[in-house]
């Protein structure tokens, strides 16, 4: 590391736990040991603030024990005023710090002083920030920082990835090169499925059926991590396990949805080792050190190989011992996709997907900010901004797109001439109004958590807070439903001023938690495995149960193939069903599943909800699909995908996200909620005003470019529409499919929209109002109706 | 009538007259000949601008119109009675431009045009029609804020219903009445609304009092009575 220390760029690739970060700070420590340099000389930037806590902990004390006089301090969203005050008027000599608070420091008149004596930057987990805008706007401050001092080196740490060069162009100013530093990747990890002696259920994603053979690992393991897919599944599963944990054994649960202090408690009893187990999901994906995490247990198919093999890291930090961990299907499914990646580890195969060209609502937050330091040239911010990897392709001419917008409101209605946000003269751009810094500040950071609302005890006094839920979730319910949170079963009794109240109920059976069901989707790599391990003659690999379905799957029917498309038929209940063995992820076949259903409704198929999985699609309906391949037609998907795309909730999610971040709508902040004295706006009209009245307009642009990388995921339907080419098997049966079956059980089923939600609505209504005893009105005055 | 083949409504009795709440979330008293909408709130976007420097899509006056002109086109009624708060204050009336001025002089010929001013749009002011604080109609009265009076229709409100629907929480403006008096929902796009439970607004209904929800087939559900203050 200190042989590489005067490299402008420079990217450090160590597993996890190989003490990676203090080395990334020893060539700053050998410069600032003779107390010659003022000011700042090493920014250290993290993705989450405890970590950046953590790390001076860790600096400090060597630093005083040798004497050296050296200064380090952390700023994060929780640092008082007055420290954030003074570390403006004399930064410390290292900064440990997070994206969203270096751009609040760039957004200061004073930023050019502040970084004035700059030399390094210090990317942690840049692994993780490259996987999200909180990265896009990281690397656009540092090109800002970089015009300041234009001596600056950066130095990037990682966990291993699949490509190292695609995160080394990430870190290097464009087009720097940026040397790449691979440390011993240790021992191979000792990772097998967990031996449970009972088969899978069918489907179902929990894996409750294995708390037996978890609790057994736990009693022999120092400390176990218990790691879940999704909030909801871990809660429920932490809530079997106790009701299983006859000899309580002291186990925790942490997840994002817990309130800060009940994930501090669980943390800090982790710390000093009084927890044999934590349940818990990404949320301890990064972070401290934990020291004795000897076991990591995954339960719920991985999905992905990268983010297993970082989660294996987290058990047994010390450096060369092997790190052990146990895969748990929760589905008989899954037993394939985990063999697969079992597979896939050994051969040390990672997968992921490029990085695309970065997002352009974060260029126009990034604008605003450079906005808010001061006047600024275009050509200059430009040039700037084009150091930037991700955005080394962009045009001037969206530049320019995105500086009108950020200047005007960008519509293609001339309105705001006289409020415009940024007036330029002079070939200068400024802030037409300077007290429009504090809103620009306010709104600064590209992390979206402000649909949660907190959950707390009710009582007088204001209860315990124990968490927060979605407030979509929050929504569905009616007082004396109960849900889980923290392990706790919990009554709902009322929202008071955007916090849900609610009363402790252990004797009810809970209503599922849905709260936080973002799940990933399987990798395209991870796919293809499985798709690959289907070819196979027999599967010697396989626990009997599985081994037996996939035999019988292919002898009903047949087993998907990698370049085809597998498509069956068959009746069952009264209903026609067709199941389409895709593999392009969740989300893909979520897509293609709408796209379809709108295809066979167009057909008169008559089709009437389906439901989705990583790797299949089943549809039901009144009749019979006798020819599949029309539907797969290339132009007609993409062309009921642009139709179906603008009115769907997606993209209303999509565009809400887009619009905060562009800085259209404010970011609600939950003070402002609750005061209500904020204006605030629907973003969903506003979206349809938009599309109704400026469809060209640059953020239904954006808004659709980022559904299509995200949610919509509509390029793995390419992918799967490109493998294929029009290769498809149509087996036809009289029952469901052995692989069809599952499905059957899955969660998650959509209705077919139409007259649906307007169906639903006249119901509950008449039904409510018939509960209720009311006669509407009198009785000549019914409601009337005349189709036209 | 035009009405009766174009759109969907609700009907619902006030003073033994029958009114009926349109999917917009206008309301149409046929006798009178009447067509009722409140808050309309033109000049929002121009406003938010000028106070905050936020710049919304600027499209929701002509958005406003254009919902307003279909309705009065299908139901071509004698009179217009805008419930108050039709601009969003002074400065964004006057900053309305020339094509909205003129559509809406387009929209008040040959009809008796009622501005009622909210508190929005306390003064009085030459847009054409007639400009009053309140307004009675035979056994009607129209009002910006209710005083709970007995056929009295009013706004100021926003009223808002949200239902849940297996699993789905379905959120509308909607209408309230009770035996008494009715309180409309904002006809305005950039209108936000206020929670039918929200003690502020439950309590200005009966406990027995029926909210009907705006959306392509208006429906009625009764207020839960639970959140009473």
């Amino acid at each position: 590391m200190l042989e590489q220390a005067d490299a402008n760029a420079l990217l450090l690739i160590a597993p996890t736990g190989g003490g990676k970060t203090l080395a990334g700070f020893m060539p700053s420590l050998a410069e600032l040991a003779d107390g010659m340099h003022e000011g700042l000389h090493t920014l250290y930037v993290s993705p989450l603030k405890a970590l950046a806590t953590d790390i001076r902990r860790n600096l400090t004390a060597p630093v005083t024990e040798m004497g050296l006089p050296i200064r380090i301090e952390d700023r994060s969203g929780d640092t008082t005023y007055t420290q954030k005050r003074r570390q403006r008027a004399d930064p410390p000599h290292i900064l440990l710090t997070t994206p969203e608070s270096l751009a609040l420091m760039l957004s200061y008149e004073d930023a050019p002083r502040i970084f004035a004596g700059l030399k390094r930057v210090i990317v942690d987990e840049i692994h993780a920030l490259a996987e999200s805008k909180r990265g896009d706007q990281l690397m656009l401050g540092l090109s800002r920082l970089q015009a300041l001092v234009p001596e600056l080196r950066r130095v990037g740490l990682s966990a291993t990835v699949e490509d190292p060069s695609a995160i080394a162009r990430f870190l290097a100013r464009h087009p720097d090169p940026c040397q790449i530093l691979y440390a011993d990747p240790g021992p191979a990890p000792d990772i097998a499925m967990l031996e449970t002696g009972i088969a899978p259920p069918w489907a179902g994603g929990g894996g409750r059926y294995a708390i037996p053979a978890v609790l057994d690992q736990v009693k022999r393991h120092k400390t176990t991590l218990i790691f879940h897919n999704t909030r909801a599944q871990a809660e429920l599963f932490f809530h079997d396990l106790w009701l299983q944990n006859d000899e309580a054994l002291p186990i925790g649960i942490h997840h994002g949805s817990l309130s800060r202090e009940q994930r501090a408690k669980t943390e800090e009893a982790m710390v000093n080792g009084s927890l044999r187990a934590i349940v818990c999901t990404g949320s301890l994906d990064l972070g401290i050190d934990w020291g004795d995490v000897d076991l990591v247990i995954q339960v719920g198919a991985p999905k992905n190989v990268k983010r297993l093999v970082q989660r294996i890291g987290r058990a047994n930090h010390r450096y060369n011992a092997p790190s052990k961990a146990l895969l748990v299907p929760a589905n008989r499914f899954e037993v394939v996709e985990c063999v697969a990646a079992l597979e896939a580890v050994k051969e040390r195969d990672l997968d992921g997907d490029p990085r695309g060209p970065g997002p352009r609502d974060v260029l126009c937050q990034h604008i605003l900010i450079r906005a808010a330091s001061g006047p600024f040239r275009a050509e200059e911010l430009y040039a700037e901004v084009k150091t930037v990897g991700g955005y080394a392709d962009l045009s001037r001419g969206a530049f320019d797109r995105c500086l009108d917008f950020v200047a005007t409101g960008g519509y293609a209605l001339r309105a705001y001439d006289q409020w415009q946000r940024l007036i330029e003269r002079d070939g200068l751009w400024s802030l037409r109004d300077p007290r429009g810094t504090q809103r620009i500040r306010q709104n600064v950071g590209t992390i979206m958590d402000t649909d949660l609302v907190k959950v707390r005890l009710k009582n007088r006094r204001g209860g315990t807070p124990l968490g927060e839920v979605e407030e979509g979730f929050a929504a569905t319910l009616t007082p004396g439903d109960t849900f889980l949170i923290g392990g706790e079963i919990v009554r709902y009794e009322n929202l008071r001023e955007m916090v849900v109240e609610v009363t402790r109920r252990p004797e009810k059976p809970p209503k599922i938690a849905t709260f936080m069901g973002t799940k990933f989707a399987t990798s395209t790599q991870l796919s293809r495995r499985i798709l690959q391990m289907f070819g196979q003659e027999d599967w010697p690999e396989l626990p009997d149960a599985t081994r037996d379905w996939l035999h019988l799957q292919r002898n009903k029917s047949r087993l998907p193939e990698t370049d085809r498309i597998l498509v069956e038929s068959f009746p069952f209940l009264g209903r026609e069903y067709t199941c389409v063995y895709g593999f392009a992820g969740r989300n893909a076949m979520q897509t293609l599943g709408l796209l379809m259903t709108a295809q066979m409704e167009t057909a008169g198929l008559h089709p009437l909800g389906f439901v989705s999985t990583d790797y299949a699609t089943l549809i039901w309906g009144l009749d019979r699909l006798e020819d599949p391949a029309p539907l797969f037609d290339g132009d007609d998907l993409r062309t009921a995908f642009e139709t179906w795309l603008g009115a769907n909730a997606v993209m209303k999610r999509t565009f809400k996200q887009s619009a905060v971040i562009a800085g259209l709508i404010d970011r609600q902040t939950r003070g402002q909620r609750r005061s209500g004295k904020q204006a605030t706006f629907s973003s969903d009209i506003l979206y349809d005003t938009l599309r109704r009245h400026d469809p060209g307009h640059l953020l239904l642009d954006i808004t659709r470019e980022e559904a299509l990388k995200g949610l919509v995921d509509f390029g793995r339907i390419e992918e799967l529409l490109t493998r294929t080419a029009g290769r498809i098997d149509h087996v036809v049966t009289d029952r469901p499919t052995p692989l069809a079956a599952p499905l059957f059980l899955e969660a998650g089923r959509v209705p077919v929209e139409g007259a649906g939600t307007e169906r639903l609505l006249e119901d509950e209504a008449a039904r409510l109002m018939e509960g209720a005893g009311l006669a509407i009105t009198q009785e000549d005055a019914r409601r009337w109706r005349v189709p036209f | 009538m035009a009405i009766e083949r174009t759109m969907n409504f609700f009907e619902f009795a006030l003073q033994n007259e029958r009114l009926r709440l349109l999917s917009t979330g206008a309301l149409w008293w046929p006798k009178a000949g009447t067509l009722v909408v409140s808050d309309l709130h033109f000049g929002k976007s121009e406003r938010v601008a000028r106070r905050s420097g936020q710049m919304l899509p600027p499209y929701e006056t002509r958005d406003t119109l254009a919902r307003l002109d279909a309705d009065v086109l299908a139901t071509k009624p004698q009179r217009v009675i805008c419930l108050g708060d039709s601009f969003d204050d002074d400065a964004a009336r006057e900053g309305l431009g020339i094509a909205e001025k003129l559509w809406i002089a387009r929209m008040q010929a040959g009809r008796d045009w009622v501005w009622i001013t909210g508190n929005h749009d306390p003064a009085l002011h030459d847009l054409g029609g007639r400009s009053r604080p309140e307004l009675s109609v035979g056994p009607l009265v129209f009002r910006h804020i209710t005083t709970r009076s007995p056929g009295e229709i009013s706004g100021h409100y926003h009223p808002k219903a949200r239902l849940v629907l297996r699993g789905r929480s379905v959120s509308r403006p909607c209408c309230l009445y009770d035996g008494t008096h009715a309180i409309l929902p904002a006809y305005g796009t950039y209108t936000g609304g206020l929670d039918w439970l929200n003690p502020a607004l439950r309590s200005l209904m009966a406990e027995d009092a029926c909210a009907i929800l705006t959306g392509q087939r208006p429906c009625a559900v009764p207020v839960p009575q639970g959140a009473r203050a």
